[in-house]
């Protein structure tokens, strides 16, 4: 039971990543091609919407009274603490990027993302520094098992949202759990495996500061998006399935991610 | 002879006036970052602010082509009379959610990275919100419709991929689900949202 227990405990916190946003990359194939055209037609389900509400209203309180006040006591730090925390966090991800570099067939980002990696943990001394960039070996955009799916043309399925950590889709869920099954390097070598060197806490601390790291860069955009929705739920369930359409796709150009029917029917010049 | 001289000079007047007139999407979002950053920075009041900000966005943002967009299929079955209300409705809504966003920023600095026709009618301005203290560095694409090139228009903001029209078009859907499919739910929202 406490297994299952820590098991939906990681699941979730993995999902706090997955809204986070970075600079494009260009490293795609052509099977994109064909993910484009699926994405484009389909229309995700929000099953169990009644429920979703719901669970989007307590994560919405759990956010004014927790997440929101550490969000904004984080700003507070010096900006050379962030930036360095976030380098770090950003360098552990590249253990779940690269083996999805390679399943999605971009084998030269994974190279440079192994390159960067190997450079940031010694040289930036545990990515706290990207000293990568520095040699021309510029941050690409993160993988994860969910858009690997994705890319090899699984549907999203269902949309709904879970407790504490908000949006994600049956796609996204199981991509996520192949993070536990030995799909990341840094939670075998913290929870999976017994080593000396390392605890189970150093994975929930990492996933935390993580969480705490990405409503820091977003808080205005929230308190923005809070006050000009009229629904703010339907408002994050579009954001979501957009930018997971956008990673998928590898693409930050409207053009080729976005089905644009309706503006065309539109004349008013 | 002398005639087909008068057409060639005449036909090139034309040409050249229309290359004249027609207006670069990049600069159209030059001058508007230009001018909105100078309002943000000024020290009139808030009030004045969001009138300036307002003249802004009603002489250079479609209102009338996203308001539409945003009704999704829903506009094809609204009669006369409910176009013209969900028109105004959305109007006032637009103005008072984008200057009630804007208004925040002291001094945003957007530069302009790149433009990319798509076709005749769109253009997509690329540009660049500056990293400050608190956030990141932010890509911000414009969705420019150029079917008139002297007066092109905004018509979306695509925020690091993200489109805020895109994202109205499902919230008002969403609203409009929820209510039995009634349109008048969404009317009595825009009514609640402008009187907030």
């Amino acid at each position: 039971m406490k297994k299952i227990l820590e098991l939906f405990i990681i699941t979730l916190f993995s999902q706090t990543l997955t809204l986070n946003v970075l600079a494009g990359s260009d490293g795609t194939i052509e099977i994109n091609n064909k993910v484009k055209k699926i994405e484009q037609s389909s229309e995700v389900k929000d099953c169990f919407e009644t429920v979703n509400r719901g669970i989007f209203a307590f994560n919405q309180g759990l956010d004014k009274i927790f997440f929101k006040p550490i969000a904004k006591g984080y700003r507070y730090l010096p900006k050379p603490i962030r930036s360095g925390t976030s380098n770090a966090l950003n360098n552990l991800s590249n253990v779940v990027t690269i083996p999805n570099n390679i399943l999605q067939g971009q084998f030269k980002d994974a190279g440079i993302n192994t390159l960067r990696f190997s450079i940031n943990t010694t040289l930036g001394i545990a990515g706290i520094f990207d000293v990568a960039s520095y040699y021309g070996l510029n941050k690409l955009d993160k993988e994860d098992y969910g858009q690997t799916l994705g890319t090899w043309g699984v549907k999203e399925g269902c949309y709904f949202v879970l407790p504490v950590l908000g949006p994600t889709t049956v796609r996204d869920t199981l991509g996520s759990l192949v993070n536990f099954s030995g799909g990341d390097a840094w939670y075998n070598v913290t929870i999976s495996n017994d080593t000396r060197y390392f605890q189970n806490s150093d994975y929930y601390y990492s996933r935390l500061t993580a969480g705490v790291d990405f409503r820091a860069k977003n808080l205005e955009a929230f308190e923005s998006l809070e006050k000009s929705s009229m629904d703010l739920y339907a408002s994050v369930r579009s954001l979501y399935l957009q930018d997971r359409i956008r990673k998928i796709n590898n693409s930050s150009e409207i053009t080729e991610t976005m089905n644009d029917d309706d503006w065309e029917e539109i004349d008013t010049q | 002879m002398k005639k087909s001289k008068i057409l060639i000079f005449f036909f090139t007047i034309i040409f050249f006036s229309n290359s004249l007139s027609a207006k670069e999407p990049s600069k159209l979002i030059e001058e508007i970052v230009n001018e909105a950053s100078i309002i943000l920075s000024s020290s009139d009041p808030v009030e004045s602010k969001i009138i300036k900000l307002n003249n802004i966005a009603e002489n250079n943002v479609d209102i009338d082509g996203i308001s539409m967009y945003t009704l999704g299929n829903y506009r094809k079955v609204l009669n006369e009379d409910e176009k013209i209300k969900y028109k105004k409705l959305f109007k006032s809504y637009f103005l008072k959610s984008f200057s009630s966003r804007l208004v925040d920023y002291s001094d945003p600095k957007i530069t302009v990275v790149s433009s990319n026709k798509v076709n005749e009618k769109y253009t997509i301005v690329n540009t660049i919100l500056e990293e400050t203290s608190k956030n990141p560095e932010i890509k911000i694409d414009w969705r420019i419709y150029t079917k008139n090139p002297e007066r092109p228009l905004i018509r979306d903001l695509i925020v690091e991929g993200l489109s805020l029209a895109r994202t109205q078009k499902e919230e008002f859907k969403s609203i409009i689900q929820n209510n039995g499919g009634d349109i008048n739910y969404l009317f009595k929202s825009l009514e609640e949202f402008i009187i907030k």
